[in-house]
């Protein structure tokens, strides 16, 4: 007996989107199914791993351990919605330049948390940025360029600090 | 795997809350920050039929400082205390706490309340708030309210007072004694995981430098968080000298069960638990000091 579906309605990388979904699918199965945001990666699904991570309404959470239903009303960040007009946002440039990632299935995750971690923290001590990362597992790197990505990231950041937040990108 | 169907609600006060929680009773689980639930629901080991959303009740998102101390809706998250000056400057004790809960992630969903009444005796919020004798108010079905104290409301393993149908609804610090120095230590496989055993000490020295009281609560040694009254006792009245604090520490044994399971072995915990609570006791006292 599957439970009643509800509507939802909700902002993903600054467009609108609607969606009737059972309440136990997770906002990372709406993301990737309904939405076809296949961007976020499904990990470990019990909310250990970080692969899944969003951005709900600014602040970096484990897509896999909300449900769809609790998105609704709030806005939506992807990894799909940090390039603009094609251009690779600067996170993402810096994980590019320093090799962080091999396979890249944990690269969404990374660079989603390293995108809030510098927001809040455009300047951060070298001991603040580990432990910023510690919600983020990859299995390939060993993290050192995952780290030296963090840091080269927060200098651009802080260079071209007008770097715009994502509003109505096309996918 | 995904989690069982169940049906979902999604009240936006207390009052609806605990509507539904007469009509579903014990069918029915509170979903808060979900960071510890929706797990459970995706191993199936939980399979709740009616999730009760109370993500938007907003009227159990506060936090309350004045000088007769902190209180805290349940609905708070984690990182709303983290980032509190308030906390910071009257409770140090908590702040320090809170940083080690998890990952910033966890912290941006997690609440509060939920974290306490999920009662994980590895968790960092139940052993802080027996160390800070906080109480903890909870509304049943009808809307009555009751207060317990810590000790009574950590029960045992996942377990706490919380009867079916009743929602806590807010914690209670008293003010942080005067002159009192405290200290926090964690010890973990890596940052940000379940604690393999750790401790939150408050010690208060009169004017003559002898403790006046101690409050020493330890986490990830057996089925719940625990203060350790044998150790507190040894410390009230005298000095505290490293000879005090060793023997204190070593009267930890009496009080603490830590289980062998596959991240330690009990002698582990016991042995690690020890130190901490040594390096806390002496860390605490410098601050008083």
């Amino acid at each position: 007996m599957a439970s009643k579906k509800h509507i939802i309605e909700l902002s993903v990388n600054g467009v609108r989107h609607e969606g009737l979904v059972e309440p136990r699918k997770t906002l990372a199965d709406f993301l990737r199914d309904d939405l076809e945001l296949t961007g976020t990666h499904l990990g470990c699904e019990h909310g250990v791993c970080g692969a899944c991570t969003v951005m709900v309404n600014g602040e970096a959470v484990r897509s896999c351990l909300m449900f769809a239903v609790q998105a609704s009303g709030q806005e939506i960040t992807t990894i799909e919605g940090l390039a603009t007009g094609g251009k690779l946002h600067p996170v993402q440039e810096a994980f590019w330049e320093c090799h962080g990632m091999q396979c890249g299935f944990c690269t969404p995750g990374f660079v989603m948390s390293v995108y809030a971690f510098l927001k809040e923290n455009p300047d951060p001590k070298e001991e603040e940025i580990r432990p910023a990362l510690s919600g983020n597992l990859c299995r390939c790197t060993g993290y050192q360029n995952i780290v030296d990505a963090v840091r080269l990231a927060a200098e651009k950041m802080r260079e071209t600090s007008a770097v715009p937040v994502p509003v109505a990108v096309k996918e | 795997m995904k989690p069982a169907p169940f049906e979902y609600f999604a009240p936006t006060s207390v009052e609806e809350t605990c509507a539904l929680l007469a009509r579903y009773g014990d069918d029915a689980k509170i979903l808060a920050g979900g960071q510890s639930l929706v797990p459970l629901l995706a191993l199936r080991l939980a399979q709740p039929e009616v999730l009760i959303d109370i993500n938007p009740v907003r009227e159990l998102d506060y936090i309350q400082a004045n000088s007769d101390g902190l209180s805290i809706g349940a609905g708070t998250r984690h990182r709303t205390v983290e980032r509190s000056s308030a906390v910071r400057e009257q409770f140090p004790l908590l702040s320090a706490g809170i940083e080690w809960i998890g990952h910033p992630q966890i912290r941006n969903r997690g609440t509060v309340g939920g974290s306490l009444a999920h009662a994980d005796p590895a968790a960092e919020l139940p052993a802080l708030a027996l160390a800070l004798d906080a109480t903890f108010t909870v509304i049943d079905a009808n809307g009555s309210e009751r207060t317990l104290t810590s000790d009574e409301f950590f029960v045992s393993f996942l377990t706490t007072a919380l009867g079916s149908g009743e929602l806590l609804r807010e914690i209670s610090f008293p003010a942080f004694p005067a002159g009192s120095g405290w200290s926090f230590r964690e010890v973990a496989l890596r940052h940000g995981d379940f604690a393999l055993v750790g401790v939150a000490a408050i010690v208060t020295l009169d004017n003559t430098q002898a403790c006046s009281d101690v409050r020493i609560a330890l986490f990830g040694v057996g089925e719940t968080a625990v203060r350790s009254r044998s150790a507190e006792k040894v410390l009230i009245g005298q000095k505290p000298d490293k000879q005090v604090i060793a023997t204190a520490a070593s009267e930890i044994i009496k009080d603490i069960q830590p289980l062998s399971d596959v991240h330690a072995t009990s002698a582990y915990r016991q042995y690690v638990a020890r130190n901490l609570v040594e390096q806390a006791l002496t860390e605490a006292i410098q601050r008083a000091l």
